[in-house]
């Protein structure tokens, strides 16, 4: 892609780098963002109520408050990301001007435009966009997302969703590296991406950016589940800080993300933990009470 | 000769891809014991608060101590930079102590100011291109300590005997001037006893 070589591109995949193999963590106040830091998050995730709340409260879920985003920015020394409603550039023109690090354009909040995405290739801080496949994952890549994540279920605490969403991905760049050039120009018609990005995927195996893991993870199993099919590092949401123990949750999960190839790991994180957030079966969700199928 | 990447978290994988370019055997390091397979260690970019959160336990920092003193270099960048100085500012925190520097910490200001820069290495001679991320700043450099390059007339790449730190990520370009200098440091290195490897 004629962008890949721009400076302004590189430092911002670079900073999705450093995030690789660790956790970053969803908080709606300075105390809890002190707490996910302490614990070892990488960078947490500034936002207004955890999609858990959302889900149980309704209402429209909008960008937080430029006053607790500057109280976490305060609090912490590793990086801070939040949260702008799908295609709601202006929500984002006003987080660059906090300098908030990393910009989540996020299915979790409720859409400000049902059609279009954020055009991301003009805003100097770097976006991170869900995604439940690889079109998606595409589409949002030639947008300007600097990172991706897969959307999972968020406020589920049901790591069923984001197991789907990755072994999707994951499974259709496999296809694509076995496929002669010709298939690949079909390919991007039915993945509806840009055939460009289509052909870098074939030809590397990946995604152009780093690929996280996001939506129902609620334990250090969920964790390392994840990270064993693809993820390069995790989002937990509602899974810490709607749990009976968030601070040691948090540590559990730091341990199990960094050594997810580890069962002894695993299993020492998954100890005495308390109880994990309640969860909820997907299946039972209306399509309306989805957030995954929020953006396209 | 094996070189051994600090895998906690970060960007170690980008490390990865510069050492299969140069075609040096490497291995991922993520416990205190794995570190007698390896002949020299890098410490990639990423969070320093989380690193720290396991190189606190199991006698992990004490282990990575000792490394120079067994004849194995060590090379940080940004992160790995801070965790080898003296001295860590804004906010002070643990570290290495094996390069006598001060250094503060996301001293660019936020992700908004970093960016890709040219600078001078003493090890070519020629400009070089530095990608900073959040990048920390050396405040000061000790008499033991020595400059190996500068961009904006500030000091970001510096070494002391075995230790080599930059404070801007090698690993994210295509120059690999100060790999290559790192892997000569751990090439020089003397055999180590019979039934030590």
């Amino acid at each position: 892609m004629n962008f890949f070589s721009d400076e302004q591109w590189r430092v911002k995949v670079g900073l999705a780098e450093m995030l690789k193999g660790g956790v970053i963590m969803d908080v709606t106040n300075a105390e809890q963002a002190a707490i996910a830091e302490k614990a070892g998050a990488c960078a947490v995730m500034a936002l207004e109520r955890v999609p858990a709340d959302i889900r149980k409260e309704g209402g429209v879920a909008r960008m937080a408050s430029p006053k607790i985003i500057r109280e976490i920015m305060a609090t912490v020394s590793i990086p801070v990301m939040a949260k702008v409603r799908i295609g709601h550039f202006v929500e984002a023109q006003v987080l660059e001007a906090l300098e908030v690090d990393f910009i989540d354009e996020s299915e979790v909040l409720t859409p400000a435009d049902e059609e279009n995405h954020v055009w991301k290739h003009t805003f100097r801080v770097p976006f991170v966009c869900g995604c439940r496949d690889l079109g998606e994952a595409l589409r949002r890549i030639a947008e300007g997302a600097a990172l991706i994540r897969t959307k999972g279920e968020a406020g589920s605490g049901n790591v069923v969703e984001a197991v789907r969403h990755m072994r999707a991905i994951v499974g259709t760049m496999k296809k694509l590296t076995v496929m002669a050039k010709e298939e690949l120009v079909q390919e991007s018609k039915r993945l509806g991406a840009p055939l460009e990005l289509v052909e870098w995927v074939a030809a590397h195996g990946k995604l152009p950016v780093p690929n996280f893991s996001a939506g129902g993870i609620a334990t250090p199993t969920d964790a390392a589940l994840v990270m064993q099919l693809g993820a390069e590092a995790v989002f937990v949401g509602s899974g810490i800080f709607k749990s009976s123990d968030p601070d040691r949750r948090a540590r559990a999960i730091v341990q199990a993300t960094t050594h997810y190839q580890d069962p002894k790991a695993v299993l020492a994180a998954s100890e005495e933990l308390g109880e994990a957030m309640k969860g909820l079966d997907v299946r039972t969700l209306s399509e309306a009470e989805l957030l995954q199928t929020r953006g396209k | 000769m094996k070189v051994g990447i600090l895998a906690l978290q970060g960007d170690f994988e980008a490390h990865a891809r510069v050492l299969e370019r140069l075609g040096v055997e490497w291995a991922y390091v993520k416990r205190p014991n794995e570190l007698a397979a390896v002949d020299a260690l890098i410490i990639p970019g990423g969070e320093t608060t989380t690193m720290l959160k396991f190189l606190e336990s199991n006698g992990f920092l004490e282990a990575l101590r000792r490394l120079p003193v067994e004849g194995k270099p060590l090379f940080g960048t940004c992160a790995g930079a801070i965790l080898l100085a003296k001295e860590v500012t804004k906010p002070p925190q643990a570290s290495l102590g094996l390069v006598d520097v001060t250094i503060e910490r996301n001293a660019y200001g936020r992700q908004v100011s970093s960016a890709v820069r040219r600078g001078r290495s003493t090890l070519t001679g020629a400009p070089l291109e530095m990608v900073f991320i959040r990048a920390p700043i050396i405040r000061r450099v000790g008499a033991e300590a020595r400059v190996v390059a500068e961009c904006d007339a500030l000091p970001v790449a510096v070494e002391q005997g075995l230790c080599l730190l930059a404070t801007f990520h090698p690993e994210l370009t295509s120059d690999t001037a100060l790999h290559e200098h790192f892997l000569q440091l751990a090439r020089a290195r003397p055999a180590a006893p019979a039934g030590r490897r």
